[in-house]
């Protein structure tokens, strides 16, 4: 049985299996992400699509990759809270990730010009769409994360011995938003092979 | 083995018989006095008690009486008579004495000015409490079943199983208005009702202890001191819910909690009243225990799952209801520790009992670890409204050396500070909420005037910083760069933009993170904003920290018509930055002095000599 949403004003319908993102995305309303990939479990990590979800005068922002559809929601994802929020979050991802088309095209929708985060940032922004990709497509765990808060990274499981566990097939790279992952693994493949 | 309502309540009668007439001692032991050297008192009244060799005189360790400050503390019972710091040569005049004679050691008495207090009841600490969850923890031994069975234990659970059904019992839940204390304060029953209305046979219960806010230990002392109440609290709510097995989840800086916790429930399938047909029912239900891996965030109800589950303990998406899909996918109510505790209270004595106590919004009594600048710390335990002030001034005994009350932080790292203007605020969910705080799980920190609210702000937010998960951005990155702001500001560094980005940053980590540690992360620092703005200021525009704590701000001086050339000083100071010959005024180098104070603490209090000013140009206004 199908459910009925409200988004932005207008009537959406939708299975329950389905989430807030695809919801939008039947009816044209672009949401920006970074850690989502169809096919994949909801990660939550970006939050850039973040969407303002109102019940009566309260209203919470949820990530809408990961909210699945219940009858009757009211959902807006232009709204004032909402553009605050993913413009401090993209603020954050330009000092991150410079080179991204992508991150620079969602900044410049977002009014966000430039960034007053002055740390050298790892470019690296743990979406975990390789990790995930790794476990839950290909079924072969070769890569997890490590360490916890700013410490944490992204690990071959075991590093020294990736060759015996990954077979090489390098289709987690393509999904890689940021270019890092590509370059670390040549790296790390060159100093393997001395 | 317990195979009836009947044998319980025949065992119940035994216990309570076989205790009749008999003297109590009862030593603290828990977490904090046995740091303080409870064990040796232990053995000391040991070794004395056995030479009067009396059966009627018993000797029990039990769990933490609360009354932190004064440990390790002695109850005799039936007098109750309270012995406060008593240390190991005590036991010997307190058997030949006040056992063997009935006289009362006026030297272990509890005093402040005249007033002195011969009954644990007498002592403003304890006399301005209520304490329901931590009734026991005076009296019964953690160790011994029988002990909780003399206090009427499992008689809730009895009720529960033969004269309720389960509806009845979250029924009951609900009506009490019990809260959830772990911080969220969602109602309990509600929580209840829909895990046991989910579908699926397989339910679980979990008990969430892994209580990680510094200077919290209410969870850790109720499980430590009576670990069968929140047993039976968790075997209550299991029968409610249609639950067959539940864990305890605990955090692993807590072994003696672990080890009373192990006990209670080794004992409580010795005695039939865990595992199959309890007390003869229908009824079924294991329990086991699972032992944290040490993470702050692992506290956090998802993240927890997931870490007895076997995986890392980070949160996850959570919009399905963990009462739908919990554990292993499976319906499931999770509770903090408290709030088990409270079950049996409340199908003892009823909802109407419970909800009687507290505020309109908030029921019944909640423990607070109140710590800090105040004379007495320790657990306390009063209904929900209780104003801070008479938290701070009347149990706690008011500010400590004189100084004057600063602020007060609640609910833990990602509470806020409450100002004076505020102590007439009745501590309960909304209006901690309100005034920009939380409940949290109870943490009290005082503050007095020696705080700087920016140094206590960068110390929560550091600390924030090292428990964040960093799987979410907002949080990873957001509380590490508000660290380096208020890095930046203690230094001597801060723009006043940087209180713009700070509240950008505030409106980031809370709008966009995740899960509960990143949405409250910027409580410390909203607070603080919000309440000590002028302090900030002072920090950034006038260089001056008004506390006289940050290192960069201040500068430490030796008034020449105080010193008398002692030499104390002299020698203290590990950067030698001071000079002058003997009986001659002393005089600090400031371009070698470092600022670590140690000069101010040599001096004796008779001279008082070395002072602290701010900002650091004030040294030219000083003489000559």
């Amino acid at each position: 049985m199908d459910i009925s949403i409200t988004i932005n004003g207008k009537k959406v319908s939708g299975k329950k299996d389905e989430t807030v993102l695809d919801a939008a995305a039947s009816i044209g309303i672009e949401i920006p992400t970074l850690c989502h990939l169809k096919g994949l479990s909801p990660y939550g990590g970006c939050r850039l699509c973040l969407v303002e979800l109102i019940s009566g005068k309260r209203s919470q922002l949820v990530a809408s990759c990961g909210y699945y559809l219940k009858e009757g929601l009211v959902v807006e994802t232009d709204s004032p809270r909402v553009k605050r929020a993913r413009a401090l979050v993209l603020e954050l991802l330009i000092a991150a990730m410079p080179g991204s088309q992508e991150i620079q095209r969602y900044a410049r929708q977002y009014k966000v010009t430039s960034t007053r985060y002055k740390r050298n940032l790892d470019h690296c922004v743990l979406c975990g769409l390789c990790v995930r990709y790794c476990e839950e497509i290909k079924k072969e765990n070769c890569l997890g994360f490590v360490g916890r808060g700013v410490d944490r990274e992204v690990a071959w499981a075991p590093l020294s011995k990736y060759k015996d566990t990954c077979e090489g097939c390098m289709e987690c790279q393509k999904f890689c938003p940021t270019g890092v992952f590509p370059s670390n693994w040549g790296i790390a493949q060159n100093t393997l092979a001395r | 083995m317990l195979k009836s309502p009947e044998d319980l309540i025949a065992l119940q009668e035994r216990v309570k018989a076989e205790n009749n007439g008999k003297i109590i001692l009862s030593l603290c032991s828990g977490t904090g006095c046995r740091a303080n050297a409870s064990q040796k008192v232990f053995e000391a009244l040991q070794a004395e008690l056995a030479s009067l060799a009396d059966p009627r005189i018993v000797l029990k360790q039990t769990g933490c009486h609360g009354f932190c400050e004064k440990g390790p503390i002695l109850i005799i019972y039936p007098e109750e008579i309270c012995y406060v710091s008593v240390k190991p040569f005590d036991a010997r005049d307190i058997v030949a004495q006040t056992i063997a004679q009935g006289r009362v050691l006026d030297r272990l008495l509890w005093k402040s000015g005249l007033i002195t207090a011969a009954h644990h009841s007498e002592i403003p600490f304890y006399k301005h409490q209520t304490r329901y969850l931590l009734a026991n923890n005076t009296h019964v031994d953690p160790t011994s079943i029988e002990d909780y069975l003399r206090c009427n234990g499992y008689s809730a659970l009895r009720r529960a199983l033969f004269s309720m059904t389960p509806q009845d019992v979250i029924q009951e839940i609900k009506r009490s208005g019990l809260r959830g204390r772990g911080g969220g304060g969602f109602p309990t029953g509600v929580k209840w009702e829909a895990t046991r209305e989910a579908e699926g046979n397989e339910k679980y219960v979990v008990v969430n202890g892994d209580e990680g806010d510094p200077g919290a230990y209410m969870d850790r002392s109720v499980l430590e001191g009576t670990p069968h109440s929140v047993l039976e609290g968790l075997i209550i709510g299991a029968y409610a819910i249609g639950a067959k097995s539940g864990y305890f989840y605990i955090r692993q800086e807590y072994p003696l909690a672990l080890e009373n916790t192990r006990k209670a429930i080794e004992e409580a399938r010795a005695f039939g009243l865990i595992g199959a047909n309890i007390l003869g029912s229908s009824f079924g239900f294991e329990v086991s225990v699972h032992q944290g891996a040490g993470a702050f965030v692992s506290g956090e109800s998802s993240a927890l799952l997931s870490a007895i589950e076997g995986r890392v303990g980070e949160p996850r998406l959570k919009y399905i209801r963990m009462s739908t899909s919990g554990l292993w996918g499976k319906p499931t109510t999770l509770n903090n520790v408290e709030t088990w505790a409270n079950v049996p209270l409340i199908i003892a004595n009823g909802p109407e009992w419970f909800a009687g106590i507290g505020t309109p919004g908030s029921k019944g009594s909640k423990i607070f670890s109140l710590v800090g600048k105040v004379e007495n710390t320790g657990l306390v335990e009063v209904p929900m409204g209780t104003t801070l002030r008479k938290i701070i001034y009347d149990i706690g005994g008011g500010i400590k050396n004189g100084k004057k009350f600063k602020a007060i932080q609640t609910g833990g790292p990602s509470g806020g500070c409450i100002p004076e203007a505020h102590l007439d605020a009745q501590v309960d969910f909304d209006t901690l909420t309100e005034l920009g705080s939380m409940m949290g799980s109870g943490g009290m920190i005082v503050m007095n005037e020696d705080s700087c609210m920016v140094d206590v702000a960068r110390y929560f937010v550091e600390f924030l910083r090292e428990e964040s998960c960093g799987k979410c951005i907002p949080c990873r990155e957001g509380i590490s760069e508000m660290v380096s702001i208020f890095n930046r500001i203690v230094r001597g560094e801060g723009k006043p933009e940087d209180l713009d980005f700070l509240e950008d940053l505030s409106v980031l980590v809370s709008e966009a993170s995740l899960c509960g540690l990143g949405s409250s992360a910027a409580n410390p620092v909203m607070s603080t904003l919000r309440y000590f703005r002028n302090e900030y200021e002072s920090h950034i525009l006038h260089k001056t920290c008004t506390s006289l704590v940050c290192k960069a701000f201040i500068a430490f001086h030796v008034d020449a018509a105080k010193c008398r050339g002692c030499g104390l000083c002299k020698k203290q100071c590990p950067v030698n930055a001071i000079y002058g010959e003997k009986t001659e005024a002393h005089v600090i180098n400031q371009k070698m002095c470092i600022k670590c104070g140690a000069c101010m603490e040599i001096c004796p209090s008779k001279f008082n000599a070395i002072g602290k000013v701010s900002p650091v140009s004030q040294l030219q206004n000083l003489a000559p």
